[in-house]
């Protein structure tokens, strides 16, 4: 699992609890690398969400080194056509985003790819991707399954939306379970809504 | 750990140590003779284990480069991961769920119970169960097996209630939490299980029995074992009157390296034994070792596999505890009447979230997706696993295409389902739908098989020299001192999880290897 780093940024003005002091501002990733990047998406979480609990500010950014801001947000959207999750924030995808980025800076080719694989969106939209109506997003993602574009993007979503804190806490998924002693005392057998099995089937626990 | 020097031709050298080459080398060092295991991957352990899927898949598996063919869906989904096999000290008992059955009496049989089947290359074993009976309970005892020796069975989890309660519903009988090789109470200087969930990740708790951390330390005890982890071999060497020498391995540092030997063990899973010896192919032996049969990569299987996954009203959590917590063995008989040959077990299986996104449906997109997704804790899940039909065609191959690292052609594992495989398949489809169903289901899903996790039969066992590679004991026809000691000796798959026959059939060779040696026979 991925924890995402959503960095925090303190609100332009507000001041530390403890003394008073106004705080640096701290934009994520940004400040000394910002002007090395070609892009930057940002977001909030809901204030009071679940999610927002994990995060140490409900304000996110994403710092992009080989995509334009445009062309992450296009597959971001592109991300949210392909696994539609009410539940998931916008930072979540911006995951995904982040991981084609990182690809696309280290390999021209799949620079390329997603560039041109947004171009065409964009052109099949008749303008913008990202701003197209959300059923004829569908369409268009649609209409380029199959096609290389689209199994990058695709086959990036499997791992950047589902394997990070985030997407564990949406689905309820609570991973690494060493650390909490397993769950021979914590409900492996708690299901109550059916009938349990004979002591033939499904013996007790060995207690020590 | 002994240091054996690579000049010595005293000792056994035995390449991977996984359920078959693990097992052998103990059985071997407790017998005094001196081994060297030469294993490909790296060395874990409990504490380097981890709860985490995709980091644990990189650790564990082997991922060297294969290729695809046939028309398996696995060629389409996974074009070049073909197995889920691992790469580690241990093999893949790290990684395997535990389930430790024997074959069937029948199941030895296959030619003679199934008949001629068409496209199949069925043959009986060499072998019946009441002679491997005595091995199989020295297996049992050595690992641990619940419900055998007085040890209890394991604790049902949450998606074993759910198939028993649908299971029974649906009239089945046996329908029990299994024989695991998992302590359920502490035995063998092991813990009980804590149901921890992570089975395929490697136990973090020791619990399951794995070669790693319980025949390898016992063989070191004895002084008779020398293990060298990441060392691939590439090549096993003969002399001029056909015996083999010694093999030619890459160290870690990517060195050659040379080991001589009295005799050599081939363990590395039933893609890279075949590889290895086709590799070895020579002036003498041109189509590669112990193949004068021409069988050597051929009759590969994988066992029927499929998955059915069935969402609930109500919360399952199915990731916690054990990963294979329950079985049903009803239809694991031989009854034509259902369309098909040979039987099929169904097992619960579970996937953290990572996984479920990766194997629900490979491939797959769109809101139907994210509904499965999202129901991820109500969801409760079953393996189905079936014996598949042995074919010539289906085979591990060289592609001179695509390389490894050290130079060598990387296997092509071709597959092509047998109709008998995919009526089997959809019949089990269907009955692990109706246990679902029973037990409340809302909707189910058919998930396609996986990459292999069962990878048999490409050095078979045989009668005869002339259509088999090697005999009852793992003994190459061609080669007296050359034995196959892995699950590439299946004759025939059987419908069960194949673990516990490979180490029964390793103890038996150990035996067989020691008295071949005292008879000087080798």
């Amino acid at each position: 699992m991925r924890v995402i780093n959503i960095a925090s940024r303190v609100e332009n003005g507000s001041c530390g609890e403890s003394n008073g002091e106004v705080q640096r501002l701290a934009l994520p990733l940004a400040r000394r690398e910002f002007l090395k990047g070609s892009g930057l998406l940002m977001g909030t979480l809901a204030a009071g969400s679940a999610l927002a609990a994990l995060a140490p500010s409900n304000a996110w950014a994403l710092e992009l080194k080989a995509l334009t801001s445009a062309q992450g947000d296009a597959l971001m959207k592109m991300g949210r056509v392909l696994y539609p999750h009410k539940k998931l924030p916008d930072a979540v995808y911006a995951l995904l985003a982040k991981d084609l980025d990182s690809k696309a800076s280290s390999d021209a080719t799949t620079a390329k790819l997603l560039k041109d694989g947004v171009t065409a969106l964009d052109a099949a939209a008749g303008g913008s991707f990202a701003t197209a109506p959300a059923k004829k997003q569908l369409e268009l993602v649609k209409a380029m399954a199959g096609q290389p574009f689209f199994a990058a993007v695709r086959g990036q979503c499997i791992t950047s939306l589902y394997d990070n804190d985030m997407a564990y806490a949406s689905f309820g998924y609570p991973g690494a379970a060493w650390d909490k002693g397993g769950y021979i005392t914590r409900g492996f057998q708690d299901l109550k809504w059916l009938p349990a099995p004979s002591l033939d089937a499904s013996p007790k626990p060995f207690i020590g | 750990m002994a240091n054996f020097s690579q000049t010595d031709d005293s000792v056994v050298v035995v390449i991977g140590s996984g359920a078959g080459g693990g097992t052998l080398a103990n059985e071997l060092c407790q017998k005094g003779i001196k081994v060297v295991v030469l294993e490909a991957g790296a060395l874990q352990s409990q504490a380097s284990f981890v709860n985490d899927e995709w980091k644990s898949f990189l650790q564990l598996a082997w991922l060297d480069p294969r290729t695809t063919s046939g028309n398996w869906r696995v060629a389409k989904d996974f074009a070049g991961l073909p197995a889920w096999i691992c790469k580690t000290v241990g093999g893949s008992t790290t990684h395997w769920a535990g389930a430790s059955l024997r074959l069937q009496p029948h199941e030895f049989k296959a030619r003679t119970t199934y008949g001629d089947i068409q496209g199949a290359n069925l043959q009986d074993w060499p072998l019946t169960l009441a002679e491997l009976a005595p091995w199989y309970a020295k297996a049992e005892d050595k690992m641990g097996v619940t419900r055998t020796n007085g040890i209890p069975g394991l604790p049902g989890n949450n998606n074993f209630k759910v198939m028993h309660a649908g299971a029974k519903k649906l009239g089945y009988k046996e329908v029990h939490t299994g024989n695991m090789a998992i302590n359920s109470m502490p035995r063998d200087d092991r813990g009980r299980c804590l149901q921890l969930g992570f089975c395929f990740q490697g136990c973090k708790s020791g619990a399951k029995w794995s070669t790693l951390y319980v025949e390898l330390p016992k063989a070191e005890k004895t002084g008779n074992l020398d293990l060298r982890p990441e060392s691939h071999v590439s090549r096993i060497e003969h002399n001029e009157a056909g015996k083999v020498t010694g093999v030619v391995y890459f160290d870690k540092d990517g060195k050659e390296q040379r080991q001589k030997a009295r005799a050599v063990a081939v363990a590395g899973n039933s893609i890279e034994t075949p590889r290895l010896l086709l590799l070895s192919a020579s002036n003498k032996f041109k189509d590669g070792l112990a193949n004068s049969s021409g069988q050597v990569g051929r009759n590969y299987m994988r066992h029927m596999t499929g998955s059915v996954y069935a969402a609930f009203k109500d919360p399952v959590h199915m990731y916690r505890g054990t990963t294979m917590a329950g079985i049903i063995q009803d239809e694991a008989r031989h009854d034509t009447k259902r369309g098909f040959a040979g039987g099929y077990e169904m097992e619960t299986l579970s996937l953290g979230l990572p996984f479920m996104a990766a194997f629900l449906d490979p491939g797959g997109w769109g809101e139907d997706f994210a509904w499965w997704m999202e129901h991820y804790t109500n969801l409760a899940g079953m393996w189905l696993v079936g014996e598949d039909m042995p074919r010539e065609g289906n085979r591990v191959t060289l592609n001179a295409k695509v390389k490894d690292k050290y130079g060598n052609p990387a296997p092509n594992v071709h597959f092509d389902d047998h109709d008998n495989d995919i009526a089997m398949r959809n019949h089990a489809f269907a009955q692990g739908e109706k246990v679902y169903k029973a037990a409340g289901a809302i909707r189910t899903y058919r998930t396609p098989p996986y990459p292999s996790t069962h990878n048999l039969g490409t050095a078979r066992m045989g009668a005869s020299a002339a259509t088999s590679v090697c005999n009852s004991f793992g003994q190459t026809h061609d080669i007296a001192n050359l034995f196959i000691s892995d699950g590439s000796q299946f004759t025939t798959g059987g419908a069960e999880n194949p673990t516990l026959t490979i180490v029964s059939l390793a103890i038996r060779q150990a035996d067989h290897i020691a008295k071949q040696m005292t008879a000087r026979a080798i």
